[in-house]
């Protein structure tokens, strides 16, 4: 199957000169998740905005459903639902017919039915005569939501869905995205929260200043790049680690109670077994030992430092 | 041609003139009556005729002008302008239309208002004086491309203004001066040979005396001429429009 959405070597060039895309190449396959990761102004919203229409790209292509966004940009539009970062309503306008604005806007003939069922599936329904300005922050983000399905569109753009929003309303919008995954909706998200990307995500790709580092499965990035970290707590202190382990490379707590040993997932042999067997073999007792595997947060981080560097 | 996304605007923007429908239409009408009573009654009874017509009479399509031409810069120029500001423009350039469509839901609702509210002042003028029109289609005509050009003109500033000053710099600096001086309130032929020339230059010269002559049947200027004037401003207007979506200039980055 062809991917919905295909980027090719788009670039972008503000008036002043400043590059937000150097040539980002993506694609992206119906119905999956993907979240553009990345730290503000990486480019991620140029990158959104581009292929919206809100931006004029200056160099690559790109097509949305087989259409090119700019020579065919009335069939490559008219596919996609774009929720801004900004709560962008018009504050006295009421819910219902903000929606349909967008609905006729996409090129969409009147449907009651659907848009009641939009506005309902977003517990929307019983506020549609709401002026906008009398709901809440979150409920103004659910309109935005519901603007941009109306249309019923193919491909979703999710920018930065919740930057600024507590943390009770950001598991309420991943919920949201989690149905809109059901429904078979490709969504383009993007994020500058490592844990919203590992929460919601099928694949991620890492864009920093203009370039995208790499794309890959979630779960195979996890592993791939999982350093993990075994720590053991032993039974009686020790003053410093034994010469026999010198080895291992092991951290010694303040507290001189515990050992802490890093070792890669990627690699031939862990080193756990020996490493358990030298322990024993120095007469160490352990109390307990647990492992636990890097954060996407610190792969992140050290990709980012290694693009700088 | 998107016409649910044209119908969506149109509707959109019309639906915010009916909403405040009563500052909407109120105000011209209290000002037209405020002109009759100024104009008509207090100065008008020691002016004589003028090109015999009653100066009561002779004011009625400079009213009209001032009122439709102000209220469709305003109309479109806050029209665009307003979802600028609020950003809500980004849902306009991120749907499948172009700029055409985006222009005749814009352009076409701000006109609709400014030819509704010249209907009513024309309703509201006669209560104060008899007045025969001449040239019924002929006026509507005019009429009818005076809202037209002018809300294409509102629509530009829109797009052009970056806060709310700027958006009431053009009407408060340009239109009304040119308004006052192109002979709503007096024909040209009662100015001083010099001046005349000078009026001349005014494009809303030509406007004013062709839609005076569709009332009264007397111009300052041939009828033709006056169409041909407004026809090029139109032009210029749409030409204008083209360029800025060509270029996206202060829409699209």
């Amino acid at each position: 199957m062809p991917p919905i959405v295909k980027v090719e070597n788009l670039q972008k060039t503000y008036a002043g000169g400043f590059a937000a895309l150097k040539g980002v190449s993506l694609e992206i396959e119906e119905g999956e998740i993907i979240a553009l990761l990345g730290p503000n102004g990486a480019g991620k919203t140029t990158l959104i905005s581009t292929l919206c229409g809100i931006t004029a790209p200056t160099g690559g292509r790109a097509e949305v459903g087989g259409h090119d966004i700019i020579t065919g940009y009335r069939k490559a539009r008219a596919m996609i639902g774009l929720v801004p970062q900004e709560i962008a309503l018009e504050p006295f306008e009421k819910v219902i017919n903000t929606v349909k604005f967008s609905r006729g806007l996409f090129g969409k003939e009147r449907d009651d039915a659907l848009i009641e069922r939009v506005l309902r599936q977003f517990s929307l329904w019983d506020k549609r005569n709401a002026r906008i300005r009398e709901l809440s922050g979150g409920m103004k983000r659910r309109v935005l939501i519901a603007k941009a399905l109306c249309h019923e569109p193919r491909v979703l753009f999710l920018d930065e869905p919740t930057a600024g929003v507590d943390v009770e309303l950001r598991r309420d919008m991943w919920q949201i995205v989690d149905g809109l995954r059901k429904s078979g909706v490709t969504i383009i998200l993007t994020t500058h929260y490592i844990e919203e990307a590992e929460a919601i995500a099928d694949r991620i790709a890492v864009i920093s200043k203009g370039e995208i580092l790499l794309v890959e499965d979630k779960a195979a990035l996890m592993a791939r790049m999982g350093h993990k970290t075994l720590r053991i707590d032993l039974r009686d202190p020790v003053d410093a680690v034994p010469d026999a382990l010198a080895d291992y490379d092991l951290e010694l707590s303040e507290d001189r109670h515990s050992l802490t040993y890093h070792y890669d997932t990627r690699g031939e042999g862990t080193g756990i077994t020996r490493l358990l067997q030298a322990l024993a073999a120095e007469g160490l007792g352990l109390r307990d030992i647990q492992t636990t595997q890097s954060s996407l947060e610190e792969i992140f981080v050290g990709m980012i430092q290694e693009g700088a560097a | 041609m998107n016409f649910p996304a044209i119908r969506a605007i149109y509707k959109y923007e019309m639906a915010r003139f009916f909403r405040t429908l009563m500052e909407s239409l109120l105000s011209p009408v209290i000002s037209t009556s405020l002109y009759f009573v100024v104009f008509g009654a207090a100065i008008g009874s020691r002016i004589s005729e003028v090109d015999g017509v009653s100066y009561g009479a002779f004011i009625v399509p400079g009213l009209i002008m001032l009122s439709v031409m102000t209220q469709a810069i305003s109309n479109a120029s806050f029209g665009i302008y307003f979802p600028k500001f609020i950003d809500t423009i980004f849902e306009i350039m991120s749907a499948p239309i172009n700029f055409f469509e985006i222009v005749i839901g814009y352009v076409g609702a701000a006109a609709t208002k400014a030819l509704l509210i010249g209907i009513v002042i024309l309703a509201t003028a006669q209560f104060f004086v008899d007045i025969e029109i001449q040239h019924p289609v002929a006026m509507l005509t005019f009429l009818v491309l005076t809202c037209l050009s002018f809300s294409l003109f509102g629509f530009i500033i829109g797009i052009w203004a970056e806060n709310f000053q700027q958006l009431q710099l053009i009407p408060l600096l340009v239109i009304t001066p040119l308004v006052f001086l192109g002979g709503s309130f007096y024909s040209i032929s009662m100015l001083p040979p010099a001046w005349q020339t000078i009026s001349l230059f005014n494009p809303i010269v030509y406007l004013m005396s062709g839609f005076r002559w569709s009332f009264f049947g007397q111009a300052d200027v041939s009828v033709g001429f006056s169409l041909m004037a407004i026809a090029f401003f139109t032009a210029i207007c749409l030409g204008v429009i083209w360029w800025i979506f060509k270029t996206g200039y202060r829409i699209k980055p």
